[in-house]
């Protein structure tokens, strides 16, 4: 798969590893600003008040 | 790269299952730092930051108040109607000597706890009334306003503030009860309908830490309260902006 991507990337070695920082950089962001507060909102073992 | 060597890196099955698996693992140990680690580091600090743009926009709308003996009757805000309005600030030395919280209305999860931090339950009292002013925050995670909730000991300070004063209580005792404890929140706490003669501050968070099994709650009785152009109590002096937005 990833061997896969490596290969469909365009140009010399740096390029593509380049490319493929600032792909990982771009995924990071939007699992920081997106993904994770949603899944922590799944996953959200603590509840902090009484209720009924 | 030549033809025989791309031959042998055909993609299987297998393989794309195995860097699919490897990739979710990576992707749990990136929640798991994001929501114990810098999630936590980044949601306190816009904490602190929004405790001190609120105290700066109040203290610039009040003149200097002479030194008094005896201040009266604490002055009572009241309660606000919308969910998530910021009217108060907390400080609680015992938490750290920089520690400084906003207090929203509403005790939502989404709504207040984290995107703000510390929530006001709705229909308890307000800072100084008589009776119960009861609030809630994370034990752990967004900035985990309440980290320290177990450590408080007989004596320490908890300070209020809002656009009209400075409201200090004293810690005097914490309990622990299952999640449905509503009484904890009672005018008299855990006394159903009785009329409250003392001005309480009750907080409560979760118990063990990263449970949801119980609440921890701590109690403050109100010893004294201030007008904001006073000179703060000064165990906080350094948290607060000087009066008139100088």
């Amino acid at each position: 798969m990833y061997a896969a991507l490596w290969r469909a990337l365009p140009g010399p070695w740096v390029v593509r590893l380049l490319i493929l920082l600032v792909l990982a950089a771009a995924v990071l962001y939007a699992c920081v600003t997106w993904v994770f507060p949603w899944v922590d909102t799944l996953v959200n073992t603590q509840e902090v008040t009484v209720e009924q | 790269m030549n033809r025989a060597r791309r031959g042998r890196t055909r993609i299987s099955v297998v393989g794309v299952l195995g860097e699919l698996l490897i990739t979710a693992g990576v992707f749990v140990l990136l929640f798991l730092g994001w929501q114990l680690w810098f999630n936590d580091i980044v949601a306190g600090g816009e904490q602190s930051e929004r405790a001190h743009t609120l105290t700066e926009e109040w203290l610039a709308d009040v003149a200097p108040v002479e030194p008094a003996a005896d201040w009266g009757e604490p002055v009572v805000a009241p309660e606000p109607t919308e969910t998530a309005t910021t009217f108060a600030t907390l400080y609680v030395p015992r938490f750290g000597a920089d520690y400084a919280k906003p207090i929203a209305q509403g005790i939502g999860t989404r709504t207040v706890l984290n995107p703000i931090g510390v929530g006001h339950y709705p229909g308890t009292q307000m800072p100084g009334e008589v009776g119960n002013f009861a609030i809630a925050a994370h034990r752990t995670t967004w900035g985990a306003p309440f980290a320290e909730i177990a450590s408080l000991q007989l004596g320490d300070r908890i300070y209020v503030a809002t656009a009209d004063g400075i409201y200090t209580y004293v810690y005097r005792g914490s309990e622990y009860v299952l999640p449905t404890g509503v009484g904890v929140i009672d005018p008299v706490p855990q006394l159903e309908g009785v009329a409250p003669s003392d001005r309480l501050i009750t907080l409560t968070s979760c118990n063990p830490r990263y449970s949801a099994a119980e609440r921890i709650v701590a109690y403050g009785v109100l010893e004294s309260w201030q007008p904001l152009g006073a000179e703060p109590p000064a165990e906080i002096a350094h948290l607060l902006p000087a009066v008139g937005g100088a």
